[in-house]
């Protein structure tokens, strides 16, 4: 199974050479990680590079609107007990990152690409994918990208027509289960996550989705909620084979579980033991400084990113178990989406009774919803400020996506 | 006023909540109750009858598809209609606009029959209008500027039985010179935001109009903040 990958043709070795160290120029001269262009670079040099750069690879493509960064560092970690895997880590999820990644590691026999679901077609067009996993698909960044039932669409019509290909997909997700409904192999996960807001009415046929308890079926067409082959229960998982296994995660929540469970039933379709597979993701802490904890002054204050309102539910519900107060974060930059009507979709009433502090470049924004809420606050639109005037010991601060990145660069630079 | 609980119908929020419409609704709520008046939001979903014995009905944006299977269901179970016949206040946010007219003309240029509550028609523009959007209140309905944000292909014209809501100066609205429309207490917009929360004199205006009562002002610094910052945005 360990084929060593195809030699690559002298057009590509050029492009991905140029391409590597256009990425140490862009890291020295201070253009961020250098994750993004040196991809660009040698799709430039040569647009097939992300087809030769996978050949004769076993690939593994992870997509959907949450958790994609955090499911493929697990999957990754799983399937290092095969042998070397090339990755993309630190979200460069477009194919300009994923050449980035591959030409890094040109040996390496695995693939992980965590991919942005709108570069879903492409991508496993030009890599072949054994393994496609779609974790969950709900609304992000309204006024940015497609909607969501078109994004359904184009996943369904690239699954159905992958050959030799093992899709992983969530059960719990309308969408999703759409989206994978008609591929040759389906493994399907019952993940106990799920938004329901986008997916009152079938993708398929319009008609209502009727749920009773965890089923659901359309009330027009055979759509309806798989057999699970894997289940997500409380803290563990019970395998195809029946077989309960404790997750034991280091990160928090019931998402992360999900997130676990979809990457072992991936692992698992390219040959990892289970226990194996477990024992590996275990270990994952920190996902591109997401669940970092940084100390200042006295206080320590745990990153969360949540980018949307799926997003922010499932953080809100992790952080709702300790009582520690709370610094909320809200940029709405071009990548955050400039519309943030999405704030009355997230349920703050859950931070009643806590001390909150409104932050980030829209922190009167927040305020405003936080005020309807009925969750007494405070307005310091610093961040970091906003951490300090935290009494001291443990602070959660959960920040949306260039919140999240300014501050984790900033607590990364005071280190 | 009345010791009756004022009932505000949130409209299809599994299918016409894209642009957070709850919103609209909580706020109506609030600010109700923060005054002593008893409000309650009743939801009404997909495959619901809609009831005609609410006293507001909030309706929200979506999605072409999830649009289109709205105007059906509130054809076919028309309380709404009856409703707007006995006086109830109606809010009609983004797809609001389109689908209350007599027709709207997608991209695709099919044309679908509206629900006629407003003197109006809505075709598709030629660019989608996106942004902060800033517009002064016609015919005094209220104090102080109306914002909020648009994200819409839609453009609409009023009848001479509708009036606009506003006067656009920064943004487009229906047509880059008015924005909304208003038809006895139907009020429409394209703004977002939501437009309530951003928009403090315009939900009290709805709940005067539901309660027969004057309402005092309310004071939340938060608000007035917020309105401020986008305004400064938006000019
Ligand atoms: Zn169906």
């Amino acid at each position: 199974m360990n084929d060593s990958p195809a030699r690559l043709p002298l057009r590509t070795a050029a492009a991905v050479k140029l391409g590597n160290l256009s990425s140490t120029l862009s890291q020295k001269m201070g253009l961020g990680a250098g994750g993004m262009i040196g991809g660009r670079v040698a799709l430039k040099l040569d647009p097939q590079a992300l087809n030769r750069l996978t050949q004769g690879r076993r690939v593994a493509v992870v997509t959907g609107t949450n958790g994609k960064t955090t499911s493929t560092m697990m999957l990754a970690r799983a399937v290092s007990a095969l042998g070397e895997v090339a990755t993309n880590h630190s979200g460069a999820n477009m194919p300009d990152g994923h050449v980035t990644a591959l030409s890094k590691q040109p040996d390496a026999p695995y693939a992980v690409l965590e991919c942005d679901e709108g570069y879903f077609p492409a991508v496993a067009g030009a890599s072949n994918p054994a393994v496609a996993v779609i974790l969950n698909l709900s609304r992000d960044q309204l006024d940015r990208v497609g909607e969501v039932r078109t994004i359904e669409r184009s996943l369904r019509d690239t699954v159905t027509a992958l050959k030799d290909c093992t899709v992983v997909a969530n059960c719990d997700d309308v969408m999703v289960t759409s989206a994978a409904w008609n591929a040759q192999k389906v493994v399907w996960v019952a993940t106990g996550t799920g938004w329901h807001h986008d997916s009152a009415s079938c993708p398929r046929c319009g008609n209502p989705i009727q749920w009773q308890g965890e089923h659901w079926h359309c009330t027009g067409c055979d759509l309806a909620r798989p057999h699970p082959n894997w289940i997500t229960t409380d803290e563990a998982m019970i395998t195809p084979e029946h077989h309960k296994v404790e997750l034991r995660l280091t990160l928090p929540g019931k998402f992360n579980q999900a997130n676990a469970v979809m990457a072992s039933a991936a692992a698992y379709a390219l040959g990892v033991p289970t226990e194996e597979a477990v024992r590996r993701l275990r270990g994952v802490s920190n996902v591109s400084g997401r669940y970092r904890t940084i100390q200042r002054n006295g206080r320590s204050a745990r990153l969360l990113l949540s980018k949307n309102p799926a997003g922010w539910s499932e953080t809100l519900t992790v952080v709702k178990e300790a009582n520690h107060p709370a610094v909320l974060v809200i940029n709405a930059q071009e990548a955050d989406g400039r519309d943030l009507s999405w704030l009355w979709d997230v349920p703050f009433e859950r931070m009643q009774g806590r001390t909150v502090i409104a932050s980030g470049e829209r922190a009167t924004d927040l305020a405003v919803r936080l005020t309807y809420a009925e969750v007494e606050h405070t307005i310091v639109p610093d961040p970091l400020k906003a951490i300090d005037q935290m009494p001291p010991g443990a602070v959660e601060v959960i920040a949306n996506y260039t919140a999240f990145r300014d501050l984790n660069a900033r607590a990364a630079a005071d280190e | 006023m009345s010791e009756s609980t004022i009932q505000i119908a949130l409209v299809l929020p599994d299918l016409l909540g894209t642009y957070g419409d709850f919103g609209n609704a909580v706020v109506l709520e609030k600010r109700m109750t923060w005054r002593g008046i008893k409000a309650e939001i009743v939801p009404i979903n997909y495959g619901q009858p809609v009831p005609d014995s609410c006293d507001i009905y909030v309706v929200g944006g979506g999605e072409d598809t999830a649009q289109t299977l709205a105007v059906k269901h509130l054809r076919e179970h028309p309380g709404l209609q009856r409703a707007v016949t006995k006086n109830a206040v109606v809010l009609g946010v983004c797809a609001g606009i389109q689908i209350f007219g007599e027709s709207f003309t997608r991209a695709d240029n099919v044309t679908h029959p509206g629900m006629g509550l407003i003197d109006s028609t809505s075709h598709a523009g030629g660019s989608r209008a996106i942004g902060e959007v800033i517009a002064e209140p016609a015919n005094g309905l209220f104090e102080g500027v109306l914002t909020g944000f648009e994200n819409h292909q839609g453009r609409t014209v009023l009848g001479p039985s509708a009036r606009p809501l506003a006067h656009v100066k920064v943004g487009t609205g229906n047509d880059g010179s008015v924005e909304g429309a208003v038809q006895g207490r139907i009020v429409c917009t394209y703004l977002h935001g939501p437009v309530l929360p951003r928009n403090p004199q315009l939900a009290d205006l709805l709940i005067e109009w539901a309660t027969g009562t004057k309402v005092a002002p309310l004071d939340l610094p938060a608000v007035t903040a917020m309105r401020a910052e986008r305004v400064r945005a938006a000019s």
